[in-house]
């Protein structure tokens, strides 16, 4: 398999668990609500699909109670941070906490287990194109997710729940006097945001890596939480960053395979440092992320 | 019914004691269950937590030494949250201190030198302001968010902790044990009660603290801070900038926790390792939530969460329950308190007759 053919084929998979997330952010900061407990959500959701999955050898229930699981806890951000009008920050870090601990004591019995990866789906003569046809066989998961991600631009951009969504986080006063309900529709994208960050946990855990190791999120919830500004609010421009991600989360097995001699260290640190520049790049433009950002993200409104 | 907050124009001084023992009430409560449907003994579970951390002067000993470093930074850590700058890679912070600080040692593993251990605590707190002071220059630069950068700058941190420890760094006898020689005597903080771990870092730590009460209380750098963080245009009227809100609050709170980095090579481990911080940069955020982002408040959370590690690994061996528990409690800890935090700033008023 070629450099190329071994990037196109891992892209979409590594890219997954991120798009997911951020995608899940997305709507939630759409929405006026700033929820930086991703990485916890994910981590639940890793160790819930997982430990379910081992058990009942039924991944589709494994996804599902890990999206239960993900929104349930973002349900405990939403009761602090609507409910209770809290910090934004400290809830989303809070619920972040929580979320880790859950994840190492739920796992626990089960480090180091491995799961079955389940069987990849090729889709019919693209799948059997020369170079390019690594691209078309891949998971369920990884075309349902790329299908989501188009839905959710079509429903953000171009339909009514898309505007209400997009009116309640520019201007959730004006929304009101309009006869929305702020809060009830906060709430319902957090829960969005909970689930599909419990799903990318269950997509990481039992699909990309299907192996139990305590930590195995590994900070890709914040990487999301950064995709989101990257993508400046936009659901095209995160889905990219998100596959951008993914591409480069490959880097360090492409530098191995061509036989260049980094320490381990330096490539696991990568994607971390790439989100830091790639932040800087972005937020620069003053002008535009003031354009873009969205207006009431992460202050309380008194329902 | 309808359930309005009213924001009370005075706090309630009941209501801001009351908060805290609320909370942990309620987490108490909520891991008992928790443990218990984890087929847990939970009343072990708890006791070993809570209780045992102060059962004997050996466990006491314990919770002083690891209050320490938990105090430095979150007191660093709150000045920044109450200027509305959220540094959350004090974590990473303290391992670039703590790396700084051992660098000395292992290059002179024989010094004797008294300036070795002054040299090594002003590295570590150089290292810690320096990390995050990345993270300042990119915020006042670039306007990149300083939540996210301190976040990642923690997770490269790992990083370069792992790599010297596996590669340049590791002791060449140390059988192979990712860890750094062992440092000299001229390399360690003076014990302060003999027979015990606990060294005179924990006096350095309350003295500071004291330092920011009075810096908070009576400087007018502390009402600068307050309001350039919290009102950036109001600010900029007045003379001081959003700038140096992010500048302070960053290089302050990554000094104390390089600070607290260095002292834990000094001090309890004497040598770099791995595991030389077990998340006191996370778990500073909580007690300085916990202590109400006030100096005075921070000491006691953070006796409080110093026990609750202390218990943790009480509750590891008594009650078979993995060290992710203590993170657990703490999660809830500051769930119930970030609640309750809301019936100290606001009046809860029931309207029973308005239709929600």
């Amino acid at each position: 398999m070629t450099i190329l053919t071994f990037i196109l084929a891992g892209t979409l998979a590594a890219a997954t668990p991120l798009l997911l997330a951020a995608l899940g952010e997305l709507i939630v900061e759409r929405a006026g609500v700033l929820n930086l407990g991703i990485e916890g959500m994910m981590a639940l959701g890793a160790a819930v699909g997982f430990v379910v999955t081992y058990h009942t050898h039924n991944p589709v229930l494994g996804f599902a109670v890990a999206a239960l699981a993900g929104m349930a806890l973002s349900l405990v951000f939403a009761t602090l941070a609507l409910g209770f009008m809290a910090n934004q920050v400290a809830a989303g870090l809070a619920i972040g906490v929580l979320g880790l601990g859950l994840s190492s004591l739920i796992g626990k019995p089960l480090e180091s287990q491995t799961l079955d990866a389940p069987g990849k789906l090729s889709i019919p003569l693209l799948a059997d194109l020369p170079v390019i046809g690594p691209l078309f066989q891949q998971d369920v998961v990884v075309f349902l997710t790329l299908a989501l991600a188009v839905a959710i631009w079509a429903v953000l951009n171009h339909s009514k729940l898309g505007l209400i969504i997009r009116a309640v986080g520019e201007n959730p006063t004006a929304a009101r006097a309009l006869g929305f309900r702020v809060l009830r529709i906060r709430l319902f994208a957090v829960a969005f945001g909970g689930a599909m960050a419990g799903m990318a946990g269950a997509y990481a855990s039992t699909i990309y890596t299907p192996l139990w190791a305590d930590g195995m999120i590994a900070g890709r919830g914040w990487i999301a939480v950064a995709l989101v500004v990257f993508g400046t609010w936009a659901a095209g421009r995160t889905a990219f960053g998100a596959l951008l991600f993914g591409a480069l989360s490959l880097g360090g097995l492409i530098a191995q395979a061509a036989g260049v001699a980094l320490p381990s260290q330096l490539l696991a640190s990568l994607p971390y440092a790439v989100t830091i520049l790639m932040l800087a790049v972005i937020s620069s433009n003053r002008r535009r992320m003031r354009l873009n950002t969205v207006a009431s993200l992460g202050q309380p409104f008194a329902g | 019914m309808k359930i309005t907050f009213e924001r009370r124009t005075a706090l309630s001084r009941p209501v801001l004691f009351a908060a805290p023992v609320i909370a942990l009430g309620l987490a108490m409560l909520t891991s008992l269950i928790l443990f218990a449907a984890l087929g847990k003994p939970a009343g072990q579970a708890l006791y070993s937590l809570l209780l045992e951390p102060f059962v004997g002067w050996y466990n006491i000993s314990e919770v002083l030494l690891k209050m320490g470093p938990l105090m430095l930074i979150a007191q660093g850590l709150a000045i920044g949250f109450r200027a509305n700058v959220f540094n959350i890679g004090a974590e990473g912070q303290l391992i670039i201190g703590a790396l700084f600080a051992s660098a000395l040692p292992i290059y002179f593993p024989e010094g004797s030198s008294p300036l070795m251990l002054p040299a090594m605590i002003a590295l570590g707190a150089l290292g810690g302001a320096a990390w995050a002071g990345i993270a300042a220059g990119l915020r006042v630069r670039f306007n990149a968010n300083e939540i996210l950068v301190t976040l990642m700058l923690t997770l490269i941190a790992t990083q370069v902790l792992n790599y010297l420890l596996l590669g340049p760094w590791k002791d060449p006898n140390g059988f192979n044990f990712p860890q750094s020689v062992i440092f000299p005597d001229a390399a360690l903080l003076p014990i302060l009660l003999s027979g015990t771990r606990v060294n005179i870092s924990v006096l350095a730590a309350l003295l500071l603290s004291a330092l920011a009460y009075v810096m908070m209380r009576h400087r007018f750098a502390g009402y600068q801070l307050l309001v350039g963080g919290l009102a950036p245009r109001a600010a900029r009227y007045a003379g001081f900038t959003e700038a140096r809100a992010v500048w302070v609050s960053l290089l302050v709170g990554g000094l104390m926790a390089g600070l607290a980095g260095a002292c834990e090579v000094a001090g309890p481990l004497g040598q770099l390792q791995r595991s030389v911080s077990t998340g006191y940069g996370y778990s500073a955020i909580i007690v300085a939530y916990l202590g109400g982002l006030n100096p005075l408040g921070i000491v006691v959370s953070a006796f409080l969460m110093a026990a609750l590690f202390i218990g943790g690994d009480n509750a590891m061996v008594s009650a078979d329950l993995p060290v992710a528990a203590v993170f657990v409690f703490q999660g809830l800890l500051l769930v119930f308190y970030l609640a309750s935090l809301t019936f100290i700033r606001h009046r809860v008023i029931f309207n029973w007759a308005a239709r929600a």
